[in-house]
């Protein structure tokens, strides 16, 4: 079993982000589990979303503490929460960030680190505003790109399917995002 | 047709897929979703039913009893505090015989003011009458409320769904939808034994002297009484359509067991994970778990449970001032078993408010019963900071 825990603020996606990761590996026949973390959200605030993925079904009902990988959505959460408590050594840390993942030399040494600057990438395509782009799908098409998590065809497919509007535009965000990805040097040692 | 789904929408699923005709709400977290989504069904015409908005879950309770009494199927849904508010409602259901049927979204009641799950809100309302089912998965919710109709209108008594906050509710996981024209076979149009109709007038919530209240009253224990019955014939004639089946109670690599968990919910799915583990390094440990809360198993659990020589009852709830809720019923059906067939029952308060349950806890849990100290109190209360 493979568990993740997404990171970003209120209105950015991040359940949305869990969710449609959820139906793009079920497109490929796993067995997943997405939820929130389970309180009260509020626009800005830090919002923390969950998933599991397995080849069994999957029985553990209760919140994922030491997951094997992140997804940051919002790269000031990075300084703000303790983003990588209970994180697994080895696992991915996946940063939406226009900094080069060589940056964030506090995670480097233990994690996987990746970057992305998907709200960029997200503003370029119209979705959500300058000010608070919604930038999801963009960091979901960049997860695909890692290697070993899902595939990027299952997740555009799941775009496709559950996002209510601008379903290309989305798509389009998440093949960009999968192509922009930048992985820090010590990431490609620690996966070969 | 497979879909990843939250468990509120497999309730939303389980309604539309029932047809339901009235629905009447009112909404609170975690529910809203629930009617949330049945209201936009309404709206774009994939379900052909009255919502009818109301401004407190007591109206929105009392809604559904004028539909039922009209002859048509019923729905609402709410969680906590609106449960507690619909109370004298939920007398009223049962005493009418109507057959609504409600999900309720399990939150703790407040204050301290919560969201998150805890079954005290629906066991608090143990003795209205209402048959009560708790779901461990997603799949199991949405079958629950299609058979939940069938149920409530064979015994003509209300049916409660009842499921984890967020553990189910919130949480996506996939789900399979049955065709419509199965269940359309399974449930089909409600035919009221009863109803309003000007054409056939009949007397309803007229005054019953000392002379005939006991009758009614007696009348409703019977239905109870055969919902045992019927509650199984509707799960065969379900497994039949869907190849899925769930049980009043289910054992859970009960055999040769020493010591059995008793279960409900959620803490049911995460507690076989740690019997899974346990029993790989030859520890004989086992769970039943309990779906059906009223009328009480009593029958299946005395058969399940007699000759265990340890038993741990996982209360997520509490009956402040005695114990865990499961536990004290389950003593009480226990108790006229031969001495040497009964088990020792242990009772365990834990998960209130939401607190997380992890494997770690039930493992602490199983490893204290396995000291087989005196038992001091009913209800040992997990990971509480006094």
């Amino acid at each position: 079993m493979r568990e993740l825990r997404f990171h970003g603020r209120g209105g950015q996606g991040t359940v949305v982000a869990s969710k449609v990761l959820a139906d793009a590996l079920f497109r490929e026949g796993r067995e997943v589990q997405s939820f929130p973390a389970f309180g009260v959200e509020r626009r800005g605030a830090p919002v923390t979303a969950f998933l599991r993925v397995d080849d069994q079904p999957i029985r553990l009902r209760c919140e994922i503490t030491e997951p094997d990988d992140l997804i940051v959505l919002d790269s000031t959460l990075v300084d703000a929460v303790d983003v990588t408590a209970g994180l697994r050594p080895g696992g991915w840390v996946l940063i939406n960030s226009h900094r080069p993942p060589e940056d964030y030399t506090a995670l480097t040494d233990r994690y996987r680190v990746a970057t992305v600057d998907a709200s960029r990438i997200a503003t370029r395509h119209g979705l959500g505003s300058k000010t608070q782009p919604i930038v999801n799908t963009a960091i979901l098409g960049a997860c695909a790109a890692l290697g070993g998590i899902v595939r990027l065809e299952s997740v555009c497919d799941a775009i496709r399917d559950s996002v209510p509007l601008h379903q290309e535009e989305n798509v389009a965000a998440a093949r960009e995002a999968a192509a922009a990805v930048r992985l820090a040097p010590q990431a490609e040692v620690l996966h070969a | 047709m497979k879909k990843v789904m939250v468990g509120n929408h497999a309730v939303s699923w389980g309604a539309r897929l029932a047809r339901v005709e009235v629905i009447s709400a009112y909404p609170i977290t975690p529910q809203t979703q629930v009617v949330e989504e049945l209201s936009e069904m309404c709206a774009d015409g994939r379900l052909a039913a009255r919502f009818i908005k109301v401004e407190s879950e007591h109206s929105a309770m009392a809604a559904c009893i004028g539909a039922s009494a009209a002859g048509a199927r019923a729905f609402t849904a709410t969680s906590s505090q609106g449960l507690a508010l619909m109370h004298e409602m939920l007398h009223w259901a049962t005493g009418g015989r109507h057959p609504v049927v409600l999900a309720n979204i399990n939150r703790a009641l407040g204050p301290g003011w919560n969201i998150w799950t805890d079954q005290t809100d629906s066991l608090s309302q143990r003795d209205t009458g209402w048959v009560q089912l708790y779901c461990e998965t997603n799949q199991e919710v949405l079958d629950t409320t299609v058979m939940a109709f069938r149920l409530a209108e064979t015994v003509d008594l209300p049916v409660m769904i009842v499921l984890d906050a967020f553990y189910l509710s919130h949480t996506a996981e996939p789900v399979d939808i049955p065709d419509q024209e199965v269940v359309d076979v399974f449930l089909p149009t409600r035919e009221a034994h009863r109803k309003l109709d000007v054409n056939d007038p009949h007397a309803f919530g007229a005054l019953v002297r000392p002379d005939s209240y006991m009758e009614m009253r007696w009348q409703q224990q019977e239905a109870m009484d055969r919902t045992h019955d019927v509650f199984e014939a509707v799960e065969r004639e379900w497994q039949r359509l869907t190849g899925r089946r769930y049980g009043a109670i289910e054992s859970y690599r009960a055999r040769d067991a020493d010591l059995l968990l008793v279960t409900s919910g959620t803490i049911t799915s995460t507690a076989r994970s740690v019997i899974d583990r346990r029993r790989e390094r030859g520890d004989a440990v086992g769970l039943v778990k309990v779906k059906m809360f009223r009328p009480f198993p009593t029958a299946a659990l005395r058969a399940a449970l007699s000759g265990v020589s340890r038993v741990a009852v996982l209360d997520r709830n509490v009956s402040v001032g005695h114990a865990g809720i499961f536990a004290e019923e389950l003593r009480s059906a226990l108790y006229d078993l031969p001495p040497d067939d009964r088990p020792r029952v242990q009772g365990f308060v834990l998960g209130l408010g939401g607190r997380d349950v992890t494997p770690a806890v039930i493992d602490r849990i199983i490893d204290a019963v396995r000291e087989d100290r005196p038992i001091e109190r009913e209800d040992l209360w997990v990971g509480v900071n006094p």
